[in-house]
């Protein structure tokens, strides 16, 4: 095996004495002190991640607004500079490739935000699409570091401590601002139900932006805190709820594939589903009140009969509700809202009933 | 630094059995919560249910993982630790006092397999 690689702040994690372990090919840091202080102090006040795992690639050509329609699943034809896209890239199967976010810089420029795990599968991909269309191809991820700063009190930390303008951003737009003699760019982003920015620089920049953030009292938060947050706002996670085998139809996320564009990669499997229903379906399963088991990834889901009819993508005890949940992948029989269903945790049998996948309501800056 | 106690047998999987007469006292080692981090849920077996030695018998879960449990001793649950259902953290505060389950012991003789506090200590520091 390869040894995993470390991000710009690998050192200052081990420094704040965080737990280690390997994820999508880093060491990162899972937490600082335990997740659910770190989990609180997001949906409280604010955490600051490092993010810098995630992987950059900046379409650019004369045909790049035409390219990125083409691998990926939202419409971001004519979107005004500055506007930012959540969506898919499929395989012609309508299974994913990766989930991804789409920055549209405008001047035919696009930055793609892809996940850690999945960046020499997804470089690859884009690549190998790409030999048909007048675009440049840049991978970027060894360049940028990035941070994520989250909860209600990330903009004054943002504006105060960091100095950058961001109070005119609305979600899912940034800005690029120029500062110390680099540009660096500011989302109003993030994968924790909160209002919050993800911040992209060089690692220098990175660096400075951690530190000052943390010496004026952010709390560090690691990957732990980070996955139960995400999942008690119902976002989802490739390699849980999205995958090859899921699509984003099967997991809840149809809205986020544009239908009526003209094409993409996998658009006729996706149409056939939303036409003809699909075999798998996600959904949200809630364990008895008073059970305080814990269904976790893999587990099986199992019907009246004891029979298998699904499995579990990722499964919690809340840290805001303290309710044993999970999201599972279910046959489409055992879709409904109310439908009994039970999950087999170690040896044990417990019933649970379908429930909506979003356990916690998100409070996001429109 | 994590506590080992004189007296105690361990397992390797990181299990203690505090032995009284023909019953042993069943739990995970303060290393085993340290390294588990906050407990919130402790999958326990039912009375009567058997136990082998080095076979799984239940379940400790922090937020982020569930860690088997392994028997360290063979016999038949006698009592389960039911304040533990309610309080799955007092793991976390001393993980010797809040033992998981009471067991009959069918074979004494299993305890030679067990490493004694000194050998434990050793496990633990490697």
């Amino acid at each position: 095996m390869a040894e995993n690689k470390k991000t710009c702040l690998y050192d200052k994690h081990v420094a704040l004495g965080a737990m280690i372990s390997p994820f999508g090919g880093f060491d990162m840091p899972i937490q600082y002190s335990n997740i659910k202080d770190e989990h609180l102090a997001v949906r409280q006040k604010v955490g600051i991640f490092d993010v810098s795992h995630m992987g950059e690639v900046e379409i650019t050509g004369p045909e790049a607004e035409k390219f990125v329609q083409h691998i990926f699943t939202n419409d971001v034809a004519g979107a005004e500079p500055g506007k930012i896209f959540y969506g898919m890239m499929l395989y012609p199967t309508g299974g994913c490739v990766d989930d991804l976010l789409v920055y549209c810089e405008g001047d035919g420029k696009f930055f793609l935000v892809i996940n850690a795990a999945n960046i020499d599968k997804d470089v690859a991909w884009i690549e190998e699409q790409a030999k048909d269309f007048d675009v440049k191809v840049d991978h970027q991820s060894d360049y940028y570091g990035q941070i994520a700063v989250q909860g209600p009190e990330a903009e004054q930390k943002v504006v105060d401590v960091l100095g950058l303008d961001v109070k005119d951003l609305v979600f899912y737009t940034f800005k690029k601002i120029d500062v110390d003699g680099e540009t660096i760019i500011a989302s109003r982003t993030g994968y924790t139900g909160e209002d919050g920015f993800e911040i992209y620089g060089s690692h220098k920049y990175i660096q400075q932006a951690w530190d000052k953030l943390i010496d004026t009292g952010v709390t560090p938060c690691g990957l732990g805190c980070r996955d139960t947050l995400r999942f008690e706002v119902g976002l989802p996670l490739y390699g849980d709820e999205l995958s090859a085998d899921i699509s984003p139809i099967m997991a809840g996320l149809g809205m986020f594939a544009k239908l009526d564009k003209e094409e993409f990669i996998g658009k006729d499997v996706l149409v056939e589903q939303k036409a003809n229903g699909v075999s798998k379906k996600l959904v949200g399963i809630a364990l008895r009140d008073d059970d305080k088991a814990i269904p976790r990834h893999g587990y099986e889901v199992v019907n009246a009969d004891d029979e298998v009819i699904g499995e579990v993508t990722t499964g919690y005890r809340t840290i805001m509700t303290d309710k044993s949940v999970c999201f599972a992948l279910v046959d489409a029989a055992y879709m409904k809202l109310g439908t009994e269903l039970a999950v087999r945790i170690h040896r044990k049998v417990h019933p649970g009933t379908v429930v909506k996948k979003r356990f916690y309501d998100k409070s996001y800056k429109k | 630094m994590a506590k080992v106690i004189e007296g105690l047998f361990y397992a390797e999987s990181h299990e203690y059995v505090k032995v009284e007469g023909d019953f042993g006292y069943v739990g995970i080692t303060d290393y085993a919560q340290e390294q588990l981090g906050s407990v919130v849920y402790v999958d326990a077996p039912e009375v009567d249910d058997e136990v082998t030695q080095g076979e799984e018998f239940g379940a400790v879960e922090s937020v982020k993982a569930a860690s088997d449990l392994m028997s360290p001793v063979s016999g038949t649950v006698v009592e389960v630790n039911e304040e533990l259902a309610d309080s799955p953290e007092k793991i976390n505060e001393d993980a010797y006092a809040n033992w998981i389950i009471k067991v009959q012991l069918s074979d004494k003789s299993e305890l030679d397999n067990l490493m004694d506090a000194a050998a434990y200590t050793e496990l633990c520091g490697e």
